[in-house]
């Protein structure tokens, strides 16, 4: 309607469709830089301080003594070992995340394709499904999870009637399990954002020029679905590998992951400095996983970008 | 030492007092009553009701919350309620700068150690309306002598809850020794540093009052003892919950949740380590900084009053520093050899030491170098 009172023609001011300001990008920009970088500097500065005799905070005294200390162990007799706890601490974590990638990457491709082959009315709604773990707090499908696999939970009491014990919880199956149970949505999400844009009359098509069932998911679905599975891979892998709260209440609240000891060098044990040169050795490994993984998403010529 | 010697004489004068106190109640002999008269009287300088909110952070599964409701009828005051599961845990969030909790729960050491930090508001608790009620034993304590800083809240002793109906091998431990070696599935450990290594350090030959020793060949026997100590679960919070569900039969635990385990586990029982065990006391207190200081001391006040100290007392199963409190308890709570020590166990009790910074340093270190080794 003002168009009619104001005829003259403005073209060159309106920005062409998809295009914006690049100014609207200023602030989210600026706010992640302060909320990432400022406590990443805060990690890394503190981890070269020595730790106050009153425990908590720092005391402004340059040390790499809580570098050291993640692989040397000042002993109370006075000796120094070589130490494997923090060592053990991070290779746990790894292992834990590693099983949680393979499992889930298995569940969710046949599911991610499944979901992929129905009409499209069937996929919203199964895609809706696939995220209605989000709906609830994390904490609380833990606790879930806890009182379902608890000695005297619904599995115990069922294999309890065949004579068969159960007792996982607080265990590192336990913390596996949880694991698992949290991040497979974010793998098979990506997995079906990949899968739905495949074309399956390809695969009819390989079907009809003879090549047999397995031949057809190798060579043709695979690859199609690849960029998915590295994003899945990397969405669930590095995320698993600091992950703190399955281990903490599934695992029996003891420091089986690199995560829980960094948390209880914060809380209880009261030593900043030597829990940020941990975060900083975890942030570093992190670091070097994503660009593994980058690196093979070029080397393959897929369009995954982590960093 | 002597000041430490002498510190656990009265302490455990307290805990004796108590007992009797809780016989003659038995008795139907009334002490209480009196309590109540007192605020009246005093009651015009002293708000007993106000507005707004406290703020309370205290340990976990520690308050009976009906409780809190009828506090807040009678004054008009909200209760936020925050928890923690240790005293370090406490005294990392206060001295990272955690603001906003009106009223806290340190244990006795963890009190002096508060107050030698600065983090504690001299409220003159003891000029309270229901300062009067703070039994007499609990009055001069070593951390706040005189009551100026905090009020008594519950006492009792750490030891071991041991299920004997689900795992019958817990039923012959009668030594922290024993407890460490026992090597027995679900076993459940408190995380608590103080509470882990003075049980260590009993069972490895330390005497009660040399707990707070600064000689390292002592710890790193009971570092050595730890090494072979592999609990399915080390976790304060949730043990009365764990026992119960089966998921934890023996436990290095609190008298008070043993006594609620029991309640709820006809096999469960307290076992009283032969090497001594920690009496401790907790307390309320104010943090520097409070936002509701007048809150604060209100509550701590009505917290005070024998009914409501009897109540928590039901709730809790502990017994605590009020005096005709007793009035209100219930005869389960009186009956209970893990609630009321038994004669011949008294000698065992000694308070929860209050060590030096060199001391604490070597408690951390071995309980850390313990925790990350699991």
């Amino acid at each position: 309607m003002t168009a009619v009172t104001t005829p003259t023609k403005k073209p060159v001011t309106r920005a062409r469709p998809g295009q914006s300001s690049p100014k609207l990008a200023y602030l989210p920009i600026i706010f992640l830089a302060f909320a990432i970088g400022i406590p990443l500097l805060i990690i890394v500065v503190y981890s070269f301080l020595e730790k106050p005799s009153q425990g908590t905070g720092v005391k402004w005294v340059f040390t790499t003594e809580n570098y050291r200390a993640l692989f040397i162990q000042e002993k109370l007799d006075g000796t120094t070992a070589f130490d494997t706890r923090y060592i053990k601490v991070l290779w746990t974590s790894f292992y834990y995340s590693l099983i949680t990638t393979v499992v889930t990457l298995v569940f969710s491709v046949p599911v991610a394709m499944w979901i992929a082959t129905r009409e499209a009315r069937k996929r919203t709604l199964l895609v809706a499904l696939v995220t209605l773990p989000f709906w609830i707090s994390i904490l609380i499908r833990t606790y879930g999870m806890r009182q379902i696999i608890a000695d005297e939970g619904p599995i115990g009491k069922f294999l309890g009637l065949f004579d068969i014990s159960w007792s996982i919880l607080y265990s590192p199956p336990a913390t596996i399990l949880g694991l698992i149970y949290v991040f497979l949505p974010f793998m098979i999400l990506p997995i079906y954002a990949s899968a739905e844009r495949f074309d399956f009359r390809l695969a009819e098509a390989a079907y009809d020029l003879g090549a047999k069932r397995m031949t057809v998911v190798r060579r043709i679905i695979l690859p199609s679905i690849r960029p998915g599975v590295i994003s899945g891979v990397a969405l669930v892998f590095i995320p698993a590998l600091g992950s703190f709260l399955q281990s903490d209440m599934l695992g029996g609240g003891k420091t089986n992951m690199v995560a829980n000891v960094i948390a209880n060098n914060f809380g209880q044990a009261r030593n900043w400095p030597f829990g940020s040169a941990l975060a900083v050795l975890l942030i570093i490994l992190t670091l070097l996983f994503v660009l593994i993984i980058q690196g093979i998403a070029q080397r393959r010529g897929d369009k995954v970008e982590l960093v | 030492m002597a000041s430490n010697k002498r510190r656990r004489a009265s302490y455990v004068a307290a805990l004796a007092a108590a007992g009797a106190l809780l016989l003659s109640a038995c008795g139907g002999e009334s002490t209480a009553g009196g309590g109540a008269g007192e605020e009246t009287a005093a009651a015009g300088a002293f708000p007993t009701s106000g507005s707004g909110e406290v703020h309370v952070y205290n340990w976990t599964d520690y308050i009976d919350t009906d409780e809190l409701k009828r506090f807040t009828e009678e004054t008009g005051i909200e209760v936020i309620l925050d928890t923690y599961d240790s005293n370090e845990t406490l005294l990392a969030k206060l001295q990272a700068g955690a603001t906003g909790y009106d009223v806290i729960v340190p244990s006795d050491y963890m009190v002096a150690q508060m107050i030698e930090l600065g983090l504690l508001q001299d409220i003159g608790v003891s000029t309270f309306p229901n300062g009067a009620n703070i039994k007499d034993n609990l009055m001069d304590a070593y951390w706040d002598p005189g009551r100026n800083y905090s009020a008594p809240w519950m006492y009792g002793s750490t030891g071991i809850a041991c299920n004997a109906t689900a795992e019958p091998g817990c039923a012959n431990i009668t030594s922290w020794k024993e407890y460490f070696t026992a090597g027995l599935p679900k076993m459940d450990s408190l995380k608590d540093q103080v509470e882990v290594v003075s049980a260590a350090l009993r069972a490895t030959g330390v005497a009660a009052d040399d707990l707070c020793t600064t000689d390292k060949a002592k710890y790193l026997a009971a570092q050595e003892l730890l090494n072979g100590f592999k609990p399915a679960v080390i976790e304060s919070d949730g043990g009365i919950e764990r026992v119960v569900a089966g998921t934890s039969n023996v436990r290095h635990a609190w008298n008070g949740s043993t006594h609620r385990m029991k309640v709820e586990v006809p096999g469960v029982e307290y076992i009283y380590p032969s090497e001594g065990l920690n009496l401790w006391a907790d307390n309320l207190a104010v943090p520097v900084g409070a936002p509701n200081l007048d809150n604060a001391k209100i509550f701590i006040n009505w917290m005070m009053d024998p009914k409501a100290a009897g109540k928590q007392s039901n709730f809790s199963g502990y017994d605590n520093g009020i005096k005709g409190s007793d009035e209100f308890m219930d005869e389960a709570l009186k009956t209970d050899p893990a609630v009321v020590v038994p004669a011949d166990k008294v000698a065992l009790l000694s308070s929860t030491p209050n060590c030096s910074e060199d001391a604490r340093a070597l408690y951390t270190e071995v309980f850390t170098s313990w925790q990350d080794s699991q």
